[in-house]
């Protein structure tokens, strides 16, 4: 048996998923279940004076229409929806229930709700029921928030939320701009983005009501958080609450919530005794799922006459939205320790104010804080290296952390220890790639022919911070729970082995790559490996998936609980062999003693011995069910150079990208191509950001292209097959040496795209695009620098 | 409204109202759920199924518009317990991650090679426009069905 883990292997999930049996929370269909219609404010800040739902009552098929305030007297909840994250002491957490009442705050927030025999029915019926709003001034932009001529929320007299900073050593970043040679001063956008995960988030409750049990579906990326918050909010015992994930078309952060659908459809299900469900629609998703991004960021690096920085200065607006929801505030730091990217900085600072919009509220989306800290910094790097007149690959050799070589256990100046790094090498083979040599004489050769596609080479090197979280690190943060992970390994009789996994895939295959680590530790089949998860009666402890934490955590929980497999397996082995457990090798699934090689015994059959406890040794207990909850001693620091080759079309200002290529270095792999298919979804959401994405609200607070009519999800035509390869440096912070593979990808995109296309027009002068880079835009940009505006 | 059609090789009538839409009365009325439903405005191509052997996204139609047709759905593309060729080609160029988009993205990509059993990438790409995926990029999913061409 040769090693499973680092070799390709097809992925067990995807029979299911190809032939129309993956159920995800919209298929499961149960008898006697009430469709849930949500009545939806269309203002984005208004006082609700009266609801009429007499009419919609009468409809066919409505069993039930509630106004917010029924809801509210109807006692279903004893705490509003949570927020976990308070960043300071001070933070503003409006008040957030499932159903507004009195005061709306952004549009689609929820006022009242239909139940109904059918999908059909209860749309029909929302349309019947009357609001009578009386419609307040809205803040419509995070401008219209700092403004704070209104406020969101009219019992506030401000809209700012808090201000979070990291300023280790404020007197040594005041010396080094006194100080500086050169300086470059960035202010970026980072736009709003709506997540759009293919499959619409969607929710079924099914109560018991005998024994008061109730289970949740949804299509969440947090069942295990989703039962503690719900019993938190509830009053339900949480011993009474159980919740499925099953099948879930991706969640890119959008379905790590506490949302209001699922509470009121759990509540109510509850209340009437009978299965509630509902389903967003696609535009719905706008208002009823939460958003990503949504910064305005200010960054200014000191460097002295040769390049090398002396400090760098963040400051961040972040744009709340109308509510705080779990980890909102939380977003814009997770990014605040990677604004030094993978440079010695000497002198760091970081600032952060939040503020609220009537808009619908953000948290996490692929990357959360540190694709744009990421962005930040590489668009810097760019403006840097113009400044000294360095290439960009030269200015960034020039302050690589440790100088581009190999290194372990680094403290860098946001405080945060790097478990390891070595980026010189994966920038040559980026480079090497690329063909850049051929590349910039193409380039120049369109400009000496003053052609209308310029070309444009634009990198990134990145770093972020995966396998969230170290329960310490977190509790400095103020968050409100741990970063464990917990996973168990079970020998069943017949020698096959049962996983149970607290992470909870919508898409990365865990199931395949869980069975690759224990077949490998185990020296098993990974067909004999059955991997269960995402239902809290299945898999009780957990914290779920996100912050591409499932490997560097989950895995390695899986990992260790194999170690506790094998000591067991060892004991009974020796006992059984009548021989000293140090004197057993287990070598592809056998313990054999040392010196004699017939006398041995297969896993497989250890474990049927433990089954039978005919022959154990004294006080042993019976079966093998090992668990290891695994709590990591720091993150894992993947990183990476990605290099985006544009084409910019001046008489259009169209840009196309017209090849791409990433090297990333993720430390050790499990399944290589589950790996290369994370990166290139992430790259393609990065580009998205870059080039086509961004949620357009008017001030009055209502979103223009909440569809995908409008909201330009990238489809195949706009995007190049992607060229992708690897470096390999373990990581310190866990024994697999894994590091996270998830975010990589839109981490290092957006800065790579948009520095090509300040590439290709900087003859021009033309020195930033704001995002995303649409064809007006860069035309825009092209006539005024002609026109030397 | 009375309506029969040929779904997967079965003969299958109902009494529906007029107004349902194709993907919810395959779905909710006959069971078959493989169908996704992605979106509201026949953007993203998930409920894309075959109609008298043409890609059709299930979300533009009527019920009522297929009475008398031949319906395929994902359910209906294996054949005696085998997959079809490009289930087989998805799987082994992992061009699926989330599996939301992948049942329509598999019907859309037969329905190409049918019309042209030779694609170049940029044929791929052009004819997969109207199927989005937000996990894959893409590279993989055009990687399968070039495959599966040859």
């Amino acid at each position: 048996m040769t090693a499973v883990m680092g070799t390709p292997r097809i992925r067990k999930e995807d029979p299911k998923l190809l032939t129309g049996e993956g159920k995800y929370v919209d298929d499961i269909q149960v008898a006697g279940q009430l469709w849930m219609g949500m009545v939806r404010s269309p203002f984005a800040h208004a006082k609700v004076n009266g609801i009429e739902t007499d009419e919609a009552k009468s409809m066919p098929g409505v069993h039930a229409v509630y106004t917010g305030g029924e809801l509210m007297d109807m006692g279903l909840w004893v705490a509003p929806l949570p927020c976990a994250w308070p960043v300071t002491p001070d933070m503003v957490n409006p008040e957030h229930y499932p159903v507004g009442t009195g005061e709306v705050h952004h549009v689609g927030e929820i006022v009242a709700v239909v139940l109904a025999d059918t999908r059909y029915q209860a749309t029909d019926a929302v349309e019947k029921v009357e609001v009578d709003y009386e419609e307040l001034p809205a803040v419509g932009s995070i401008q219209a928030a700092m403004a704070d001529t209104a406020t969101a929320h009219s019992d506030h007299d401000t809209n700012k939320a808090f201000t979070w900073a990291l300023e280790p050593n404020p007197d040594a970043l005041n010396d080094a701009f006194a100080n500086a040679a050169h300086t470059v001063t960035g202010e970026f956008v980072q736009q709003r983005l709506i997540p759009s995960a293919m499959e619409p988030r969607g929710v079924l409750a099914v109560p018991s009501p005998a024994g008061g049990e109730v289970t949740l579906y949804s299509a969440t990326q947090v069942p295990h958080i989703l039962k503690v918050m719900m019993a938190a909010t509830t009053g339900i015992s949480e011993a009474k609450i159980r919740v499925i994930a099953p099948a879930v078309g991706g969640g890119f952060g959008a379905k790590l919530n506490i949302n209001p659908d699922e509470s009121l459809a759990l509540t109510l299900a509850n209340k009437l005794g009978r299965p509630v469900r509902w389903t967003e629609t696609r535009t719905e998703a706008a208002f009823s799922t939460h958003q990503g991004r949504a910064q305005q960021q200010k960054i200014e690096v000191a460097a002295d006459g040769d390049g090398k920085i002396l400090g760098v200065r963040v400051h961040l607006d972040a744009d709340m939205g109308a509510y705080m929801m779990l980890i909102t505030p939380g977003v814009p730091l997770l990014g605040s320790f990677l604004y030094t990217g993978v440079y010695e900085v000497p002198a760091f600072g970081f600032t952060c104010d939040g503020w609220f919009t009537n808009l619908t509220p953000t948290d996490a989306y692929r990357g959360a804080g540190r694709p744009e800290a990421s962005y930040a910094i590489e668009r810097a790097m760019d403006m840097l290296a113009a400044k000294v007149g360095v290439t960009p690959e030269e200015i960034r050799r020039r302050n690589y952390l440790a100088g581009g070589e190999a290194f372990e256990n680094l403290e860098v100046a946001s405080t945060l220890v790097f478990d390891s790094g070595n980026y010189s090498p994966n920038l040559d083979m980026a480079l090497d790639m690329a063909k850049l040599s051929d590349l910039r004489a193409e380039q120049q050769r369109r400009r000496d022919a003053g052609e209308s596609k310029q070309l444009g080479i634009g990198m990134c090197t990145y770093v972020e911070i995966c396998g969230l979280a170290p329960s310490r690190a977190l509790a400095g943060l103020a968050y409100g729970a741990g970063g464990w992970e917990a996973g168990t390994v079970r020998m069943l009789p017949t020698g096959k082995v049962e996983v149970v996994t607290g992470s909870t895939p919508h898409g990365q295959g865990h199931e395949t790559s869980w069975s690759m680590i224990v077949a490998d530790k185990l020296g098993v089949d990974p067909d004999d490996v059955e991997v269960l998860h995402s239902d809290t009666a299945i898999s009780p402890l957990g914290l779920d998936t996100y912050g591409s934490r499932s490997l560097a955590v989950g895995g390695v929980a899986i990992s260790m609980a194999c170690d506790k497999v094998i000591d067991k397996a060892r004991l009974i082995a020796a006992h059984q062999l009548e021989a000293n457990p140090d004197d057993l090798e287990f070598e592809f699934g056998r313990f054999g003693v040392k010196g004699s090689p017939d006398k041995g015994l297969l896993i497989q059959e250890v474990a049927y011995g433990a089954f039978t406890a005919h022959n154990l040794p004294d006080g042993m207990e019976p079966n093998i069910n090992e668990q290891m909850v695994f709590d990591p001693p720091n993150f894992a620091f993947p990183f990476g150079t990605h290099i985006a080759v544009v084409e910019v079309d001046e008489s259009t200002g169209e840009t196309t990208l017209i090849d791409y290529i990433a090297v990333d270095d993720c430390g050790n792999q499990v399944n290589p191509l589950i790996v290369e298919g994370q990166v290139h979804g992430g790259i393609v959401q990065g580009v998205a950001q870059a080039l086509y994405e961004g949620a357009v609200y008017d001030e009055d607070g209502q979103c223009k292209n909440p569809s995908f009519l409008d909201y330009l999800v990238p489809s195949p035509t706009e995007v190049p097959s992607i060229q992708t390869e690897f470096t390999y440096t373990p990581s310190t912070s866990n024994p697999l040496g894994v590091k996270g593979v998830g975010e990589a990808g839109t981490i290092g995109s957006a800065a790579a795209v948009i520095n090509g296309i300040c590439d290709a027009l900087s003859h021009h002068g033309i020195s930033d695009i704001e995002m995303p880079a649409s064809p007006m835009r860069v035309w825009k940009a092209i006539q005024d620098a002609k026109a030397g505006n | 409204m009375q309506i029969q059609m040929n779904v997967n090789g079965t003969d299958r009538s109902a009494d529906i109202e007029a107004r349902t839409l194709l993907v919810h009365f395959l779905r909710e009325d006959l069971g078959l759920t493989g169908t996704n439903i992605g979106c509201d405005t026949s953007s993203c191509g998930a409920c894309t199924i075959h109609v008298n052997g043409e890609s059709v996204k299930s979300c533009t139609m009527l019920a009522v518009q297929a009475d008398g047709q031949t319906v395929t759905t994902i359910e209906g593309l294996a054949s005696g317990g085998e997959m079809h060729p490009m289930q087989t080609s998805f799987m082994e160029n992992h061009g699926l991650q989330c599996g939301y988009c992948t049942p329509g993205m598999v019907m859309a990509s037969v329905s190409l090679l049918n019309e042209n059993p030779n694609p170049t990438e940029h044929e791929v790409r052009e004819g997969l426009e109207g199927n989005l995926c937000r996990c894959t990029g893409y590279h993989n999913i055009v990687k399968a069905v070039l495959a599966a061409a040859e």
